[in-house]
């Protein structure tokens, strides 16, 4: 189960990855969209965590990129910004959104969500 | 407005200085003055000039119309006057003309002649004719004067001199007022031999003419001699043969109306004529104030309505101005009352707005404070290389705990600061009120005010705005606030009203509302608060936010027991077209 953490903050996303990673997934972390374009070529994610709001690219428009990489893969968002449009962008895709700061068990059960395991 | 704000209007004291540079545009007072003066100006001094012109013109008619009746009157009665006497003196004339009267002078002849004249003229008392030496040498009347001499008496000399003579009124030794007509003739050819007939009228028929004249109150026509001797009998300028109170004006046989002043000071309006051939002046006499009387009672109505007038023109300017003023200093304080709370607004927009910045400021450090926190207890929970320290776990979980308590702070805060059009979504009223109490909880807490929130059961959602249904309760549970003192009791219900209804009620133990102004509450501008920073404006918007969610909003107030605000909300709104 390989899951990709994408946000600018490191230090938050590498706490998470091996959070994630104590709770049996192998999750990778990068803190820019392109790098996580090239770790999407690289390997072969199930699902991504990205940031909503990032410097240069943001979390959807990174989403677009990488479905053409990999159409398959599962997204959910996060948002330290309680902003309505992003909301809806989100909802609209029927992905999970979700407001920092987040629960891990929060995550956990909705990337089983998202990844269609209970 | 009030009676007392007519007279003594808010703006009197309202302090000018406060408006800086421009206090000469905000001086209601100088404002009110200038008003008022133009106001008075304007509609006093047409009626001014008008009550002047009318006190001129009147007194000018009148006084015409005065002289010229008194004019007339002096003109006929001289006419009669003079007729009367000239018709006896032609008589007389006529008389002595005749040649059997010339022939002898026999006292047959004399009484059949007085007779005629009693007969047709009337007035003559007896007939006397009188030889060149003054002796009367034949005479008939009540009297036993034949024989008598007048050669030495004025009248005798002045018919010799003149021909014919007519005395003044006088009582001679008969003690009965008469005059006499004397007319001279000259026997034959011989113009040196003349005898004078002498007749005496007495004044009855003299004094009817004055008598027949229908004189108004405050007129008097009689007749004086040159001297000023009263001739005939006067209503109120003294008695027969007294002299009147004024000097005679100048002679002159036409008729003339002058002003006098009599002794006693008094001004009087004199017509009058001299009789000629005749010792007689007629007089006419109106006292000025008789004469001037309808003037003066015209003018004290002119003064009495213009003075009406003008108090009543002072106290409508008085209170047009007043109340022109008050509506300016009204909408000037309404207008400046707007403007700060647009300000007020403004301000806290952009509070909102940094509120939103802070929090999401924070959210940031708040999730790696989280994860960090939460990567410790994972390392304590999952790594064998750190033992599980209960007391570790402990410290982390409470940190993990005070992460989620900010970050819940800060999801609301940014949820609140969010401006959007209304939006109807499915909200639970349970979650909305508890939303708005968690804004309000400390201040609660501080002054102990109870509050209880009861949602009737089977109540778990209502679609409408949750923004403006927000607010609403805010504005309405901090003005119970307001209203209570520490340790009150708020009470908050959800209840269901009808089918299709909801109805929230917010009711509190404060001070209440008095009846008057429980009417007026819901006004814009309506403050009770205005000393202390009230805009009057929260009551009316939280109306206003209630229609908008298309419900209707009512209160009922007790004076020291509470008031209670309820409002309706549909449980599903109504399209916007039925609204």
């Amino acid at each position: 189960m390989k899951i990709l953490l994408v946000d600018d903050e490191a230090e938050l996303v590498s706490a998470l990855a091996e959070r994630l990673s104590f709770r049996g997934f192998e999750a990778q972390w990068v803190s820019s969209g392109d790098e996580a374009v090239q770790k999407v070529h690289e390997n072969d994610y199930d699902l991504a965590v990205l940031d909503v709001k990032m410097p240069r690219m943001s979390g959807l428009e990174l989403r677009e990129k990488l479905k053409k990489i990999r159409p398959a893969m599962k997204y959910i968002f996060l948002s330290g910004h309680g902003s309505e449009d992003d909301y809806r962008a989100g909802a609209a895709e029927a992905v999970c959104y979700l407001v920092k700061p987040v629960k891990i068990e929060e995550l956990v059960e909705k990337i089983n969500q998202a990844l269609g395991r209970e | 407005m009030s009676i007392k704000g007519i007279f003594k209007p808010e703006f009197w004291d309202a302090d000018a200085q406060a408006a800086g540079p421009y206090k000469r545009l905000f001086d209601y007072k100088r404002i009110w003055q200038l008003c008022f003066a133009i106001l008075v100006m304007v509609s006093l001094i047409p009626i001014l000039i008008m009550a002047s012109i009318d006190f001129s013109v009147t007194r000018g008619a009148i006084k015409s119309e005065n002289t010229l009746r008194a004019a007339r009157t002096t003109s006929n009665t001289r006419r009669s006057v003079s007729f009367f006497v000239e018709e006896r003196k032609s008589a007389l004339q006529l008389l002595v003309e005749m040649e059997n009267f010339r022939s002898s002078y026999n006292k047959e002849n004399l009484i059949s002649m007085l007779k005629s004249l009693k007969n047709s003229f009337g007035g003559f008392i007896d007939l006397g004719v009188i030889d060149e030496n003054g002796k009367q040498v034949a005479y008939v009347g009540p009297y036993k004067l034949e024989g008598r001499e007048y050669c030495g008496q004025d009248w005798f000399r002045q018919a010799v001199d003149k021909g014919v003579y007519v005395s003044e009124v006088f009582l001679g030794f008969r003690d009965s007022p008469h005059f006499v007509i004397a007319v001279k003739h000259f026997i034959g050819n011989d113009k040196s031999k003349y005898r004078i007939l002498r007749a005496t009228l007495d004044t009855r028929q003299f004094n009817d003419i004055f008598s027949a004249l229908d004189l108004p109150q405050g007129e008097d026509v009689f007749l004086v001699n040159r001297e000023g001797v009263l001739q005939t009998p006067t209503r109120w300028n003294g008695d027969l043969f007294s002299k009147v109170s004024f000097d005679l004006p100048e002679k002159s046989f036409r008729t003339k109306v002058q002003q006098i002043t009599d002794h006693n000071g008094e001004t009087v309006m004199v017509g009058y004529a001299y009789i000629e051939n005749t010792p007689f002046v007629l007089l006419f006499v109106k006292t000025k104030k008789e004469f001037m009387g309808a003037w003066q009672r015209s003018r004290d109505t002119v003064t009495w309505l213009t003075g009406v007038s003008i108090a009543v023109i002072l106290v409508v300017m008085w209170a047009v101005a007043s109340y022109l003023v008050e509506r300016i200093y009204i909408a000037d304080m309404t207008r400046s009352k707007a403007l700060q709370q647009m300000e007020h607004h403004n301000r806290m927009a952009s509070i909102g707005r940094l509120a939103a910045g802070v929090a999401h400021e924070i959210n940031n450090p708040l999730a790696i404070i989280n994860e960090k926190a939460g990567l410790l207890k994972d390392l304590f929970t999952f790594s064998k290389a750190y033992e599980a320290d209960e007391r570790l776990i402990g410290l982390v979980d409470s940190v993990i705990d005070s992460v989620e308590r900010c970050g819940r702070i800060t999801k609301r805060l940014l949820g609140f600061s969010r401006q959007s059009d209304i939006e109807f979504r499915p909200i639970y009223p349970q979650k909305v009120i508890e939303t708005v109490l968690s804004f309000l909880n400390k201040e609660a807490e501080y002054r102990c005010i109870d509050i209880h929130v009861s949602v009737m059961e089977g109540i778990y959602e209502v679609v409408t705005d949750r923004g403006k249904l927000e607010q609403v309760l805010l504005n309405l549970i901090s003005n119970a606030f307001q209203a209570m003192k520490d340790g009150g009791a708020l009470q908050i219900e959800v209840a269901r009203k009808d089918k299709n209804n909801l109805i929230f009620t917010v009711r509190d133990n404060g001070c209440g509302i008095p009846e008057s102004d429980l009417k007026r509450i819901f006004e814009p501008f309506y403050s009770t608060k205005k000393q202390s920073g009230g805009t009057g404006l929260g009551l009316s918007i939280t109306y206003g936010l209630v229609q908008d969610l298309g419900g209707a909003m009512s209160v009922k107030s007790e004076l020291g027991k509470g008031t209670e605000f309820s409002f309706t909300l549909p449980s599903s709104p109504r399209s916007k077209g039925d609204k």
